[in-house]
């Protein structure tokens, strides 16, 4: 099915499974442990071997020499893979870098052997048995030392953009404005940490490879694989039904994959392997950290007329650029603008993709910058952002937002939060020993459409099967997968199987840049009404006219059960939704408005968050259950992001030194207060049948700055460094009682 | 072999394991030790989830592994086997550990509550149920150790276990949202269910009285 005007009304409006808030129909497997990942397929694998994989202990440079002599020789080992035997991997899909074999070391902690014994505990201590010998070349690991050489790069995901992006005449508007603000602003790299390390279990079969893996996307793994092993396509089968957490870490194959099945095979047994904590940072990708330059120029009122902003980042050589300046293109209204993207070499783990990537980090700067505008005007920063809301892309005037409630969120949102209680005056509200602070941000994410395609199978005994590679990284698919299904041919939830994450399954858009849930049920969607035709062709019923609903099929004054379509046997049918260029007519995506309270301990300036809440805007909401939990675990990272994470770099050696979960701080339940969310209801006609949008990423977008401009407010002492730790205000905080 | 003189400069080895560990930069290039013939084994019984286990273990094995690839119970999670972040919570004699931090071979004659041992799909614990109720996971991989914990956290303050946040330790306890926080913090969930596990575990703990 191509979608290619805005949808009319269909069944999916009836809304009486869809848009219900109706648990997770796979929780109970979570909940009792039984829902099996990568790394537990005893059901499927039995007698595995185990792999340890062993990292590389320098920067940059090369393996001159790996002896694995006394590895070999160790209780249990069944093989040692040196990537000296090996040719380098080609780099995969969206990656520049060899997740093994050959002799060059790219970065830190890049794989470069694999032991496989037959326990775990032999293949550890095994691996602790190599002699490597290294030829430590010059790396470049810290970005401010190599910002001169950085070099103006276009947006991967959006190379139609001039990589120097100019409107209008923005030097001459920033000069003339008489209210401005200039300041830089800086990230830090960050890393996913999903709780699910990366990990795989491998068995070959007469020359066919079947791979348990933690994939968020399952046919962007496969082709890769296939390479990689020298075997078709066809030969690799791939499983993700579940998946710890992904959050861009396993959208792409990591070294696990090829690993698993490289050793599977040199050893003639199934293989397991599962990135040790350290190496799931060191080895795998980073949400590249940023500097930031902001500039804006503003009238007396409040009215925007120069947007400058420039985002320097660094990444391997080839690699791209974290698109921090992608949501400054879109978010606000300004005639004159200069956006562009400068990035450095850099030989520390590649930067990639990372939950809304570009908007998290540009929104963490933009919407400090906002603020900092809003008090140098004496003007509410939620007024500032309503009167610079635009309806059209401030690029192209001709092309408008499909749906954009902005102003709405923000409106909502300081109603529900008592916005009106704070006091501008930073510094100046206190409880006992507790300075408190209240800030808000906008939040801005695109919303991405990609082909998805599913089967859906009619049963003799009623049930539904519905079949695609989509994977369900936490997001809810099984739930809102069977309410589409359930909806669509008017049976009840229960009646709905749904399998997942399987590559003999129709190709899905799978679980990405909060792409995953409108695109994968528009698949289903597309399924079913192909369905709905064929069960109506059996039942001599025009699907035109025919209503599906509480187990019957309706047409006219005749009424007949659904199950009476299948008495010869199932209905099988299988389809997909592909767009036409509804995306490049209008602009679609998702907003939020991100309110905080924070209270700062006035002696030692630490940080509690004592309030959140977030207003969406993303269209018709499928599940308000899950689609909830998307938005509070969005928040819950932007907590992170504003007061504790960071990749710390250690620029002599080119390794992250927060290298687990100790020293990696995330957030944990004593720093999450009870938070709020809204959803508004604007189903979006131009995104899909399902006139729903992104979810997944919205809820992290401004909440960062949220939490930035509420210590603010609290305490008075700008801090534009992430992430805000105590020691960055604690010698500028006013006197407490 | 011809090298630029900034690689001669630069040129160093470092040896020995080249896993996550520490760089070395100590240039040490030898032979090394190899290791013993067979790791020894020991004996270990166990109950766990009311099933007597008799089990031969290399001395190495945690008490996580055994429960996940000996025993086939992977309900319990290996998030880091560092002790970070809670995954492998399980009940050991009624109180939680962090499974990855124990060897097996420390817990002859234990007795071990897993995720499993809870409650199953059919018949889910009450803190399982109120765990879907209010959506108190979305990946669920940190879930079962949540779980375990949060089971554990009503059983502690019941017995008047103070944690850090308690403020009167001779007045009644109760599970105020600060001490369930506070109790529940060494289980991360990254995924950020926290908000809604708070509300599950509230809930269990009202109903209890
Ligand atoms: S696996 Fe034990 S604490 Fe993380
Ligand atoms: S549910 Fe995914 S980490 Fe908690």
């Amino acid at each position: 099915m191509k979608f290619a005007t805005p949808a009319g009304e269909n069944p999916i409006d009836r809304l009486s499974v869809v848009g219900r808030p109706v648990p997770r129909i796979d929780g109970p497997r979570k909940v009792t442990g039984t829902a099996r990942y990568a790394y537990e397929r005893h059901d499927a694998v039995s007698n595995p071997a185990y792999g340890w994989i062993v990292g590389a202990s320098i920067g940059r440079g090369r393996v001159v020499s790996i002896d694995t002599a006394a590895a070999q020789a160790a209780p249990g080992v069944l093989a040692v893979l040196s990537t000296l035997d090996f040719a380098p991997l080609a780099p995969g899909f969206r990656t520049t870098v060899h997740l093994f074999g050959g002799a060059q070391v790219q970065h830190y902690g890049q794989a470069i052997a694999l032991v496989v014994a037959d326990t775990f505990e032999e293949a550890s201590a095994a691996a602790h048995l190599l002699t490597v010998e290294y030829e430590v070349a010059p790396g470049r690991y810290d970005l401010a030392a190599e910002a001169a050489t950085a070099e103006p790069v276009a947006d991967r995901d959006a190379p139609d953009y001039p990589v120097v992006d100019r409107i209008g005449d923005f030097e001459a508007a920033f000069a003339a404005a008489p209210v401005t603000v200039d300041q830089h602003y800086t990230t830090p790299d960050q890393t996913h940490a999903m709780m699910e390390p990366h990990a795989t279990t491998a068995a070959w079969r007469d020359g066919k490879v079947t791979i348990w893996t933690s994939a968020q996307i399952v046919a962007w793994h496969r082709p890769d694989l296939a390479k990689w092993l020298g075997v078709t396509e066809g030969d690799v089968r791939l499983e993700a039904p579940f998946i710890g957490g992904g959050f861009g870490a396993k959208l792409i194959a990591q070294c696990d994959a090829p690993l698993a099945a490289l050793g599977a095979r040199a050893v003639g047994r199934p293989v397991k392997v599962t990135l040790q904590r350290p190496l799931v940072i060191n080895n795998t990708t980073r949400r590249a950290g940023t500097h930031q330059h902001i500039r804006l120029g503003a009238t007396r009122d409040g009215r925007l007329t120069a947007i400058g902003h420039v985002s320097l980042n660094g990444n391997l050589p080839g690699a791209f650029a974290e698109a921090a300046i992608a949501p400054t293109r879109l978010f606000y209204a300004a005639p004159n603008r200069y956006l562009t993207m400068k990035l450095a070499a850099l030989d520390l783990a590649e930067g990639n993709d990372m939950r809304a990537p570009g908007e998290a980090p540009g929104l963490m700067a933009l919407e400090i910058a906002m603020d900092e505008l809003a008090e140098k005007l004496g003007m509410d920063p939620v007024a500032l952002r309503i009167v610079n809301d635009t309806q059209v892309d401030p690029r192209e005037p001709d092309r408008p937002f499909s749906e954009r409630h902005f102003v709405e969120c923000l409106r909502t949102g300081a109603e529900r939060f008592g916005w009106d209680r704070r006091n501008p005056t930073p510094g100046a509200q206190s409880d006992g020993k507790w300075l408190i602070g209240m800030g808000m941000a906008g939040g801005f994410r695109l919303n991405l459409l990609l082909p998805s395609a599913a089967r859906v199978r009619l049963e003799v005994d009623g049930g539904l099967t519905v079949e695609t590679d989509m994977t369900d990284i936490g997001t809810g698919s099984y739930t809102i997968l069977a309410q589409t299904a359930a909806e669509m041919m008017g049976v009840p939830l229960a009646a709905v199987t749904v399998r997942l994450g399987d590559s003999a399954y129709p190709v899905s858009a799978g679980s990405g840049g909060q792409f995953g849930a409108n695109n994968a049920t528009s698949g289903l969607y597309a399924a079913c009404v192909k369905l709905r035709e064929a069960v109506a062709a059996r039942l001599g019923i025009d699907a035109a006219d025919a209503e599906f609903r509480d187990g019957r099929v309706l047409s006219g004054d005749r009424s007949v059960a659904l199950a009476e379509a299948v008495r010869e046997g199932p209905l099988v049918a299988e389809d997909g939704i592909t767009y036409g260029d509804l995306d490049e007519q209008f602009v679609q995506a998702t907003f939020a408005a991100q309110f905080a309270e924070v209270a700062v301990d006035g002696f030692t300036g630490e940080m509690r968050v004592r309030r959140m809440l977030a207003v969406i805007d993303s269209g018709r909401v499928i599940n308000p259950t899950t689609a909830r939990s998307q938005v509070i675990g969005g928040m819950t990272m932007g907590v992170g992001a504003a007061l504790m994470e960071t990749l710390a770099v250690d620029v002599r050696h080119g390794t992250f030194i927060t290298n687990d979960l100790g020293f990696y701080e995330v957030p944990v339940h004593g720093d999450i207060p009870h938070q709020e969310v809204v959803f508004l209801d604007y189903p979006d006609n131009k995104s899909s049948p399902m006139k729903a949008k992104g979810i997944g990423e919205i809820g992290l977008c401004g909440v960062a700055a949220a939490i930035a401009n509420a210590v603010y407010n609290a305490t008075g002492v700008r801090v534009r460094d992430y992430p805000i730790t105590l020691d960055k205000h604690l010698a500028g905080l006013p006197r407490v009682a | 072999m011809l090298l630029p003189e900034w690689l001669l400069n630069r040129r160093e080895f470092v040896a020995g394991a080249a896993a996550s560990g520490a760089l070395t930069t100590v240039p040490m290039v030898g032979p090394s030790p190899a290791l013993a013939e067979t790791a020894p084994t020991n004996a270990v019984r166990l109950d766990v989830n009311g099933e007597p286990h008799a089990l031969t273990l290399d001395t190495r094995t945690t008490l996580l592994d055994t429960l996940r690839e000996h025993l086939h119970l992977t309900g319990t999670k290996k998030g880091c086997d560092h002790g970070h972040c809670g995954a492998c919570t399980v009940l050991v004699n009624g109180t939680r550990i962090n499974a990855c931090l124990s060897l097996a071979v420390m817990h002859d004659g234990d007795s071990v509550t897993t995720i499993e041992g809870l409650g199953t799909p059919d018949d889910m614990h009450e803190m399982q149920a109120a765990f879907v109720k209010h959506d108190g996971f979305q990946c669920g991989y940190c879930t079962p150790g949540q779980i375990c914990s949060a089971v554990a956290v009503l059983a502690e303050v019941e017995q008047g276990v103070p944690s850090h946040v308690t403020g009167d330790l001779t007045a009644p306890m109760a599970l105020s949202n600060i001490e369930l926080r506070e109790r529940m913090s060494g289980n991360i969930c990254r995924c950020g269910a926290y908000s809604n596990i708070a509300d599950a575990i509230t809930e269990v703990a009202e109903a209890r009285g």
